[in-house]
């Protein structure tokens, strides 16, 4: 009596164990689905709109997406998103990278303790908080230092994302100086450098793969960056390169857009996914450009 | 022998009398001054960057806080939503945020846990396995706004779900799982391997030794991560927008399937309308230093649950 039940046992375990890591990998298998599904969106809408707008159009100046004769030139775009990241990089490399040295060649490991959460509490900040600061506090700001600055510009959601992406810069610069080895550092100083010295000249260049990545994968998190920009620099889509004007990113069209100006299925409707194509394109090739850089350039110990 | 040294040292005084001629002294003692005042100078400025950098995040704080003054007491957020500043309050919006979370935590932590088990338990290496890790890193960088039009094309019009919570939760969902993920295998990774050969040895099963040995040793790092991605998943303004949110919504929801607002919505059409009303500025610092509270609330909880793990092993 008891054998039987006993094998019954037997039997039916393996059963159950083969059935798991197929729920699982169904389970796993939801992310891949998420990328094709993005992917997809993406194309399929986009092809759309490509079919009836020629790719001559998308690289001219003139954007008049609502008027009845519309017209689709996505430059203003392209010129509003490198603008405002490159903005968000003069000012987020500079303290970036001298606060990363100074965290990792120049305080106490204890100091550091206490300082480095301060600078990532930033990276926890939600963007939507910064674009209101962007445009309630730092905007005002700027208007009485310059004048002549609108009350929605490229330059003040510009500096507001370079402090946003601070703490990327730092702290992967900072994980890159720290795993360059102490016999390195302490063969510089034996050679009677500063501190300063062994941090320009010895401990940068050995880590200069993981700050380029973190340069880079700064960039691509400020192309992407939508609630600042939207907020805090305007929907104007004129063409223009003065940062004192309003300019609109491709994040901000595409949030205008569906905040429900054009039906579904207009040509002005399929062209947001034209421009998220374009988005999801640049941010990928930035992320895979910082990928090959960690990659291929890193320093083995 | 004798001779040999002598000449050595004969060799060695004129060698350093040489020297002599090339090494100035005070020129290389002034150098060394120089040195040390550009050293002194350099981390100066380099701790000033900090000083800027933790000044600017109390400038934040500072004016959010300093407009919410005087707004931000128990009748805001019990009251209901108003197109009056004076009577706004925001009851319906923070019963939206929990009710997107509510959406949010159980999918992120079933689909995510699961993903990492298989990954760090039955796929360990071979082409599956990378091309999951490799395709959720790239998850990881996708622009939150793409993912809003994934919601409004997938939940939204193919499902039919609208600019309901549930389309919400389920776009944020997708958003935070490449977190869940990476924070859950590091958890599982970092159950020690001898716990599972123990257990194998008793006759326990793969799937049992899972569920009873790793995930309930894993269970601190998975919530870690878990708290961490949902006090992101809070804050996300982009992709609901993107889902086509209405622009002002009286009611509080009551099912999954209502149209809802949440804080960040809310804080971003107060600031935007600023210039019709100078007063919703005032509102949304308000709802700003509610998020805030949230986030601290949620970030503490993370770092308390990590601590205590920490002092069991």
């Amino acid at each position: 009596m008891t054998d039987t039940k006993y094998t019954m046992k037997i039997r039916k375990t393996p059963m159950f164990e083969n059935i798991v890591p197929i729920i699982l990998f169904l389970i796993a298998s939801i992310s891949v689905l998420t990328s094709i599904g993005i992917v997809l969106t993406l194309v399929v809408d986009a092809s759309r709109f490509f079919a009836e707008v020629p790719f001559s159009e998308v690289f001219s100046t003139k954007l008049e997406p609502l008027k009845k004769d519309p017209s689709f030139g996505f430059l203003p775009l392209i010129t509003g998103t490198i603008v405002t990241s490159l903005i968000a990089m003069l000012v987020a490399a500079p303290l970036g990278i001298t606060s990363a040295i100074f965290l990792s060649e120049f305080m106490s490991s204890k100091m550091r303790r206490i300082i480095k959460p301060i600078i990532e509490v930033l990276a926890g900040i939600p963007t939507i908080v910064y674009g209101f600061f962007a445009y309630n506090t730092v905007t005002p700001l700027l208007m009485k230092l310059l004048p002549d600055l609108g009350a929605k510009n490229a330059l003040s959601p510009g500096i507001v994302m370079g402090i946003m992406i601070i703490p990327i810069v730092t702290s992967l610069s900072e994980d890159a100086m720290s795993s360059v080895p102490d016999y390195i550092r302490k063969g510089a100083y034996g050679l009677g450098s500063t501190k300063l010295e062994v941090a320009t000249k010895v401990i940068v260049p050995s880590a200069i793969s993981g700050i380029v990545a973190a340069f880079v994968l700064a960039i691509s998190r400020a192309i992407g960056e939508t609630m600042i920009v939207t907020i805090a620099s305007g929907s104007s889509k004129q063409f223009t390169l003065d940062i004192m004007q309003p300019m609109q990113t491709m994040t901000a069209y595409i949030v205008e857009f569906t905040s429900g100006d054009a039906g579904s299925g207009t040509i002005g409707y399929y062209s947001l996914y034209a421009v998220g194509l374009m988005l999801f394109i640049f941010t990928m090739l930035t992320n895979l450009l910082a990928r090959h850089i960690t990659k291929k350039y890193r320093r083995e110990y | 022998m004798d001779s040999v040294v002598d000449t050595l040292k004969e060799h060695g005084r004129e060698s350093f009398q040489n020297d002599k001629k090339y090494i100035d002294l005070g020129k290389s003692q002034e150098r060394l001054q120089r040195r040390k005042i550009v050293n002194i100078v350099a981390q100066s400025m380099f701790s000033l960057t900090i000083i800027f950098i933790i000044f600017v995040l109390g400038l934040l704080l500072f004016n959010i806080i300093k407009s919410s003054i005087g707004w931000l007491d128990w009748e805001f957020l019990t009251g209901r939503l108003s197109i009056n500043p004076a009577k706004a309050g925001i009851k319906s919006v923070i019963m939206g945020s929990f009710m997107l979370m509510v959406v949010v935590a159980p999918v992120t932590m079933v689909i995510g846990v699961a993903t990492a088990i298989f990954l760090e338990e039955y796929a360990k290496k071979g082409t599956l396995h990378s091309i999951i890790s490799l395709n959720i890193s790239n998850l990881a960088g996708v622009p939150s706004v793409i993912f809003g039009l994934l919601g409004l094309t997938v939940f939204g019009r193919m499902f039919g779900l609208g600019s309901s919570i549930l389309a919400g939760g389920l776009t944020l969902s997708l958003l935070v799982l490449p977190n869940v993920v990476v924070s859950s295998q590091e958890a599982i990774k970092a159950v020690p391997n001898y716990l599972r050969e123990a257990s194998y040895g008793l006759g326990a099963t793969k799937w049992t030794t899972i569920r009873k040995i790793v995930l309930p040793s894993a269970i601190p790092g998975i919530m870690t991560g878990s708290i961490l991605a949902l006090s992101r998943a809070i804050g996300e303004t982009a992709p609901l927008v993107v889902l086509g949110i209405p622009t002002l919504i009286l009611k509080s929801p009551e099912s999954f399937m209502d149209d809802f607002t949440a804080l960040p919505i809310q804080i971003y059409y107060w600031t935007l309308d600023t210039v019709l009303t100078r007063e919703y500025a005032n509102l949304a610092a308000a709802t700003i230093v509610i998020l805030l509270v949230v986030l601290f609330l949620l970030n503490a909880s993370a770092i308390i649950i990590r601590n205590k793990f920490q002092r069991r092993n």
